[in-house]
């Protein structure tokens, strides 16, 4: 019913839907409904309130570390998730990981706005650096192998820095940024790919729950548009630009898409989500065997991780050595194969790596 | 291959060294630039010129001249043709889609796919028919072959001119297939009400205006053509309705059904074989992409005629510009989204009903069948459907729903969303408007489905009184 509302003009004096009381301020991306400010944080936050106490995403007493990138989605769900435990109780240990890849103009900025908001929202700030971990900044990466392939580096180096941050909090689990939009698009994508096993995985609102540190989504319904929009009446300090080594990487044919299904109707971004879950896949797909990497410990399917295997690339100056095969460690399947479709100007898939909203 | 020339400027690397090579093994009068070796270069060139333009199959003919799409371009049109055929013929072999005792309805919209579907259709008939005149006895059956077309101007308003010069080309086309003969049943997408067309023709509209949303309206129409075709070919005796939907469009229905939330009852529709319908529908051109079906139309001078289509803001044209924008990119697209939905967990229907128990079926396909692996479920299914789009569904979404109203408790949520009314008092108008069979559907779904649920918790309830839930 909602398809291309006509909703003709602003109606300026109209009340808000929910309250009845305040006037409406806002068109609620989601809904479109006509709501106030107020109403809007409060539906906001409940939601995502909802979310977490459905999927029983923290225990009391839990040690939780949110990827902080200074991006908005991450700025966000720190300043909600900290709320939200005061409100309800939820008795967690909260705190901010935020990694450092070590890009000038870039990363030095927006962890800035980390460390303002670790003063802000009275969280503890560990940052973990590509350069202390691997002995290799993306500056110096980038130098080495171009503008080709450098997100393939970033991504599997981000992975095993935040699972390693989050060991050095000794929190028991992660919670990142990931929006509905970022669900959507990775379903489609897993679709236009053939990637069955990756599709029956990818609508998972927490994931890696064998592997050291659990990752959870408490995002997962949430509309990239309302984060902005929470963020802008919020005020909350984030940082909004772009990476440099992978700019206009926002500019994919899936994004695209998600935006204009969006706007013909809204619901379709969450009715994504829910075909990704409701797919019939047998589960019979097997899983690689995970094992411990030989050289440094961490989990991996193969002798080598992923990490070590790029690393001894970069080391041994083969930075092709370990790019091209994307079977590996990463239970998302976003990041991996970015590689690959780096190569194209316009590729089908968004956020390559863009911020850090893992 | 770059230029001879020693005085080139650009990068041809390998020619600098070639002749580099050659000027060290041989006096510089005897360079290549020679008219011998120039000549002997130019024959090579020729060869290679002419080799690229033979069919890439027989190598015996000229390629297509039109651009090919993917392969196409390297067939020479007989190949081509061939090709296309053999995987229509291997989709209707290998899953058992006719056998010699079937009476099949082709669904002819007058578009490039339905009318391939047609002519391969008739060339196997075709075939048949020869088998049977040359054996002794005539012991060997052909199947019959019908036609539909449904005439949709009671739905959305189509110029008459228009709608007659559709028909007539339909009616040119079918008489213009030679013997065996064809029947064509030309019926009006209001049929599917009842035999009083104006009575009908009045409701389709009422339920047609009912639906707000633009993509929902589409989709009903869909349905109810699905109806008007189910109804023509149980009212005429068929016991197949052959379809021409293709990988294109199978890859557009992938991801707009995922788009409208329709993931779990998404495998019922990418099948080869959807049984759950009264006649079963058989889609043999699912391995072939729209570009090679428009083609074989070009190729061969096959008559098309479609009506021209509105652009519409709704989702399924946007999802469709998409697809056509991925494939554009790469042109594999389309088949990958489809094996990926091929991929999904079939529901039983997905196959020929008792086809181990009826005697009809050939050894041959029996065979075939086993070898295939082909899991035999003896038990019928026990999905419920949506009363609206006969999609399966979901259990667990059944759970969530309100048992007492009877069209919501029937329909899918996707369903429930786009194309039912919101409020409970229009909701039963959109009841009483709906064709009998859609009703039929709701009353004896919500009833299966309680059933079948009941039966699931079954031992975790104290008392067999449903009053009191």
């Amino acid at each position: 019913m909602e398809e291309a509302a006509p909703k003709p003009k602003r109606a300026v004096s109209s009340l808000c839907c929910l309250c009845n009381n305040r006037k409406a301020a806002l068109k609620r991306p989601k809904t479109l409904q006509q709501i106030c400010r107020e109403c809007f944080y409060e539906v906001f936050e409940e939601e995502i309130h909802q979310v977490i106490v459905k999927n029983q995403l923290f225990r009391p007493g839990e040690r939780i570390a949110v990827g902080a990138s200074g991006g908005k989605d991450s700025t966000v769900l720190a300043y909600v998730l900290s709320e939200l435990n005061q409100r309800h109780n939820y008795g967690l240990d909260l705190f901010l990981l935020s990694v450092d890849e070590g890009i000038t103009g870039y990363r030095d900025d927006s962890l800035e706005t980390v460390k303002r908001n670790e003063i802000q929202y009275g969280l503890p700030l560990q940052i973990v650096s590509y350069k202390d971990l691997y002995g290799w900044t993306m500056d110096e990466i980038v130098k080495m192998i171009g503008l080709k392939n450098n997100c393939t580096f970033c991504g599997v180096f981000r992975r095993q820095a935040l699972d390693r941050g989050a060991a050095l909090l000794k929190v028991d689990k992660l919670a990142t940024g990931h929006n509905a939009d970022d669900m959507a698009e990775t379903v489609l994508l897993n679709i236009l790919r053939g990637d069955i096993a990756r599709l029956s995985r990818c609508t998972a609102i927490i994931t890696g729950e064998d592997g050291p540190i659990p990752r959870c989504k408490p995002f997962k319904y949430t509309y990239e548009k309302e984060i902005v929009m929470y963020a802008y009446f919020k005020k909350l300090d984030y940082f909004s630009t772009e990476c440099i080594y992978s700019p206009n990487a926002y500019r994919g044919f899936a994004r695209e898409f998600i935006k204009d299904l969006e706007r013909i109707r809204p619901r379709a971004i969450l009715d994504i989500i829910k075909s990704g879950e409701d797919f019939r896949i047998s589960t019979s797909t097997k899983m690689p065997e995970q094992g411990t990497c030989e050289r440094c410990g961490y989990i991996s399917s193969q002798k080598w991780c992923k990490a070590c295997v790029l690393l001894e690339g970069l080391n041994r100056g083969l930075p092709k050595l370990g790019i091209g095969r994307s079977r590996g460690l990463d239970s998302e399947g976003k990041r991996e194969t970015i590689g690959s479709n780096n190569v194209h100007t316009r590729s089908i898939e968004s956020k390559q790596c863009g911020s850090l909203d893992f | 291959m770059a230029c001879n020339s020693s005085a080139c400027q650009s990068n041809c690397y390998r020619n600098q060294h070639d002749e580099h090579t050659i000027e060290q093994d041989s006096p510089p009068s005897s360079r290549p630039d020679t008219p011998a070796a120039m000549e002997a270069r130019r024959v090579i060139t020729k060869d290679d010129n002419s080799n690229t333009n033979l069919c890439f199959k027989c190598k015996s003919k000229e390629r297509m001249s039109t651009s090919g799409v993917g392969d196409d371009g390297r067939f020479c049109s007989d190949c081509f043709r061939s090709n296309l055929f053999a995987k229509f013929r291997q989709a209707v072999t290998s899953n058992a889609m006719i056998s010699p005792s079937d009476k099949v309805l082709v669904a002819f919209s007058g578009g490039p796919c339905s009318r391939v579907a047609l002519q391969f259709v008739h060339e196997m008939q075709v075939k048949a028919h020869n088998n049977f005149e040359a054996s002794r006895d005539r012991s060997l059956q052909v199947f019959g072959v019908g036609v539909a077309y449904i005439n949709e101007t009671a739905a959305c308003s189509i110029p008459s001119d228009e709608i007659d010069k559709t028909v007539q080309t339909i009616q040119s086309v079918v008489s213009s297939l030679c013997q065996p003969r064809k029947n064509l049943h030309i019926v009006q997408i209001e049929s599917v009400y009842s035999s009083n067309l104006n009575d009908g023709r009045e409701k389709l509209k009422k339920l047609l205006d009912a639906v707000n949303d633009v993509t929902g309206k589409e989709d009903l129409i869909s349905y109810l053509r699905m109806l008007s075709l189910q109804k023509i070919a149980a009212e005429n005796g068929y016991n197949r309705l052959l379809v021409g939907t293709c990988t294109s469009r199978i890859a557009c229905h992938v991801i707009s059904s995922t788009v409208k939330g329709q993931g779990y009852s998404l495998p019922g529709d990418v099948q080869y074989i959807d049984a759950r319908w009264e006649v079963p529908v058989v889609l043999p051109l699912l391995d072939c992409l729209a570009q090679e079906l428009n083609m074989l139309c070009c190729v061969d001078g096959l008559k098309t005629v479609e009506l021209t289509k509105k652009s519409s803001s709704g989702i399924n044209d946007l999802v469709s510009s998409f697809v056509a924008l991925l494939q554009v990119e790469n042109p594999s697209r389309e088949s990958t989204i489809v094996r990926t939905a091929g991929k999904l967990t079939p529901f039983n229907f997905s196959r020929i009903p008792d086809l181990n128990e009826s005697n009809n079926v050939p050894l041959a396909t029996k065979r075939r069948q086993q070898r295939n692996n082909f899991k035999h479920v003896n038990s019928l299914s026990s999905e419920s459907f949506c009363a609206v789009c006969n999609g399966p569904l979901n259990t667990s979404d059944v759970l969530t729903r309100h048992a007492g109203s009877s069209i919501l408790g029937a329909c899918c949520s996707s369903c429930q969303f786009q194309i039912l009314p919101k409020d409970s008092s229009s909701q039963e108008l959109f009841l009483s408007l709906l064709p009998p069979s859609m009703v039929a559907r709701a009353t004896h779904g919500s009833l299966g489905n309680s059933n079948s649920l009941r039966k699931k918790i079954q031992e975790f309830l104290l008392s067999d009184d449903e009053a009191e839930s």
